[in-house]
């Protein structure tokens, strides 16, 4: 866990309701509190981290402090595009008779993988100790709450192909260095959050797949949410099963049926990990999660 | 109300929701309920369980769907009277064979699929997977092989992107917006073209990519399937908004899939598409009287095992801690989506992404007020 600290950015993914912001959070929360300088990097339009966070403004851009070293920032990755190819574009392009709109679908579509590289570009541009912009803050962990696998993928493809695909040109240019900080194993880890349940899991396997296929990377780091504790033994159940029912015995034989699904699940994981560690967090029976809960977590997944 | 009910006179049922809620366990339970009682029903799934769609037999080289054999539910307690027919979407064939259908010839047809950015275009992009849904929806129903028709829909990031892809897929495509990004011919075009090769250039210095080459060719080429492209999602629109068309809303009781039935509810509204009734899964029920949990007398039924009395007590006193949860998420559900009765499937005792997990879900979607109140009774805590 201490190792996973010592990068320099941490690619949170997993399939979208399992828990990936809470535990995008709880990561940052403990990365602050070993005396890092923490942003978390929320990549969607929705704020899933801010609510995790107990956050009550919305950052769209703007980097927020959560607390004195734990940072916050949203990127939406269509505002990214847009205002950096407005940035780019000739005014008086943008002023004719197409509408906007239209040119941005159309550009987002004929430069595939633009978008995503524009976001993944500004996360690379959190983690350098040389920020663009003079006096902004630097970080010494930037966590990132990816975007469901297919997007988070997609997201760190998008260097390695630009930069196949062009030569010159500050795009270009920036691929190359973002595509080589993120191939870099010491500077960028990638973990992924499951819960212990059948699709969960299945896409957990075909991201570290697709990780190791398609990118050379794997995964440093399988995170497995709301697992139920291992309650009742194989003898307790038979106990159960042949007790007259009740309610705390219908209670308990469900909870122990349910936590042996859920184990089953994580045997499967773990065969089809190998090697990659696996930590679980416990399943939370209070009401929806808030900060002393996000503490908690915090705690449990790097104590 | 079951959603036999809410199907009533109609013949399409799109069901929407987060990822995660078993939207494609419903859409098939639902099926499968309407094909039990005398319909000829094709469901239509997006990101099937892989146990679910080998169950079902839905590993598939066509895309089209397929009679499931009446033998697959043999011993577990259902006959179909009608007929289950079962497909998962290939969105990237069936984008294909849309061009293919409106393609003007052969050669132009090879152009377009060889076309660098329609494949990335018709595989990748957000809003491919939801059109290509619905233009299966649409192909399926004009075909009139069937009495109804069950949609899964994509598990999108989120849940609005159902009704606004067709949208935006449209916008860009539409022949206008093609015709202005292009060489167009003509004197007025000559400034849209100034203009055009502006963006081009700027483009190519930006990004390094010289995109003239590949975006003109890719917009020559689809020109020509532009509009009757265009017309064809005007008429997949135009069946969304049909009266035999109903929407239904799945949802679980987890904060972001309740915040998307939500939000989903009101698009629904906005865009006056019919609202056909709301789905939790994965509920657990609270006992209307507080159960009593005596230690002695259960450590009595354990054989004097007052350690297991112990932690059964306290598996009780968690499972009611989550069903009070579950209890305010359903209110808060019904209230914001103006469903007074949301059908509620419990958490099942089992894995649902089997046959007989199927077959369970369908009991509960279709049940009888009677049979519902009992059967959720049953699985209280």
């Amino acid at each position: 866990m201490e190792e996973l600290f010592a990068h320099s950015l941490l690619v949170v993914t997993g399939k979208g309701g399992v828990g990936k912001s809470t535990v995008a959070a709880a990561l940052g929360l403990a990365a602050s509190r070993r005396g890092l300088r923490t942003i978390v990097v929320e990549v969607t339009a929705r704020e899933d981290v801010s609510r995790a966070l107990a956050r009550e403004q919305t950052s769209v851009y703007t980097e927020l402090a959560v607390s004195e070293r734990l940072h916050h920032i949203s990127i939406d990755p269509q505002r990214a595009m847009e205002e950096y190819l407005s940035e780019q574009l000739p005014v008086g392009v943008l002023a004719a008779r197409f509408s906007r709109n239209r040119i941005f679908t159309g550009l987002t579509a004929a430069t595939p993988g633009l978008r995503e590289l524009l976001t993944i570009g500004k996360v690379w541009e959190l983690a350098q100790h040389e920020r663009r912009t003079r006096g902004a803050e630097t970080y010494d962990l930037v966590v990132l709450d990816a975007p469901a696998t297919g997007q988070a993928l997609a997201m760190l493809q998008a260097p390695r192909t630009f930069a196949s695909v062009a030569r010159v040109g500050p795009v270009a240019k920036q691929g190359r260095a973002v595509a080589s900080f993120l191939g870099d194993p010491q500077r960028t880890a990638v973990l992924a959050v499951s819960t212990a349940e059948e699709m969960p899991v299945g896409e957990t396997l075909e991201l570290r797949s697709r990780l190791r296929e398609d990118l050379g990377m794997d995964l440093s780091l399988v995170v497995v949410n709301a697992v139920l504790a291992h309650r009742f033994s194989d003898r307790d159940q038979r106990t159960l099963r042949t007790a007259p029912p009740s309610p705390a015995q219908h209670a308990a034989l469900f909870m122990a049926s349910w936590a042996h699904r859920q184990r089953m699940q994580i045997a499967r994981l773990q065969q089809g990990l190998q090697a990659v560690a696996l930590v679980t967090l416990p399943f939370m029976f209070q009401s929806a999660l808030d900060r002393e809960a996000l503490e908690l977590l915090s705690r449990e997944l790097a104590p | 109300m079951s959603v036999a009910e809410r199907m009533a006179g109609k013949r399409i049922c799109i069901c929407t929701g987060s990822g995660g809620v078993g939207k494609t366990t419903t859409a098939a339970a639902v099926a499968l309920g309407l094909a039990a009682r005398g319909q000829r029903v094709a469901v239509v799934t997006i990101d099937p369980a892989r146990r679910l769609a080998s169950s079902l037999g839905l590993q598939q080289l066509e895309n089209e769907p397929r009679l499931i054999e009446p033998a697959h539910f043999a011993g577990q307690g259902i006959e179909l009277h009608g007929e289950l027919w079962a497909m998962t979407l290939d969105a990237k064939r069936t984008f294909d064979e849309l061009i293919d259908l409106l393609a003007p010839n052969t050669a132009t047809r090879e152009e377009i699929l060889a076309n660098k950015i329609y494949q990335e275009l018709s595989s990748a992009v957000a809003g491919s997977q939801e059109f290509t849904a619905v233009a299966k929806l649409y192909e399926l129903n004009a075909s009139g092989r069937f009495d109804a028709i069950v949609l899964d829909t994509p598990p999108s990031r989120s849940a609005l992107d159902f009704l606004d892809a067709p949208q935006r897929l449209t916008g860009f495509l539409e022949g206008r917006a093609l015709k202005v990004l292009t060489a167009p011919t003509g004197a007025a075009a000559a400034i849209a073209a100034r203009g055009s090769g502006l963006v081009f250039s700027a483009l190519r210095r930006v990004t390094g990519v010289d995109l003239l080459t590949d975006l003109s060719a890719f917009f020559r080429v689809l020109s020509d399937v532009a509009d009757g492209f265009a017309e064809r999602a005007s008429a997949v629109n135009r069946l969304l908004g049909d009266p035999a068309t109903t929407f239904l809303i799945v949802a679980s009781p987890e904060p972001t899939p309740v915040e998307e039935a939500i939000f989903f509810r009101q698009r629904l509204r906005e865009a006056q598409m019919p609202f056909g009734g709301l789905v939790i899964n994965r509920v657990r029920m609270l006992a209307h009287t507080a159960p009593t949990a005596d230690q002695s007398a259960l450590a009595a039924d354990f054989g004097g095992d007052a350690d297991l009395a112990a932690r059964s007590i306290e598996a009780l006193r968690d499972m009611r801690a989550l069903a009070r949860r579950d209890a305010a998420s359903t209110r808060r559900l019904a209230a914001e989506l103006d469903d007074e009765h949301p059908i509620l499937v419990p958490q099942l005792d089992r894995d649902v992404s089997d046959v007989a997990g199927l077959v369970a879900v369908q009991r509960f979607l279709f049940a009888r007020p009677r049979e519902r109140s009992a059967l959720l009774a049953e699985r209280a805590f």
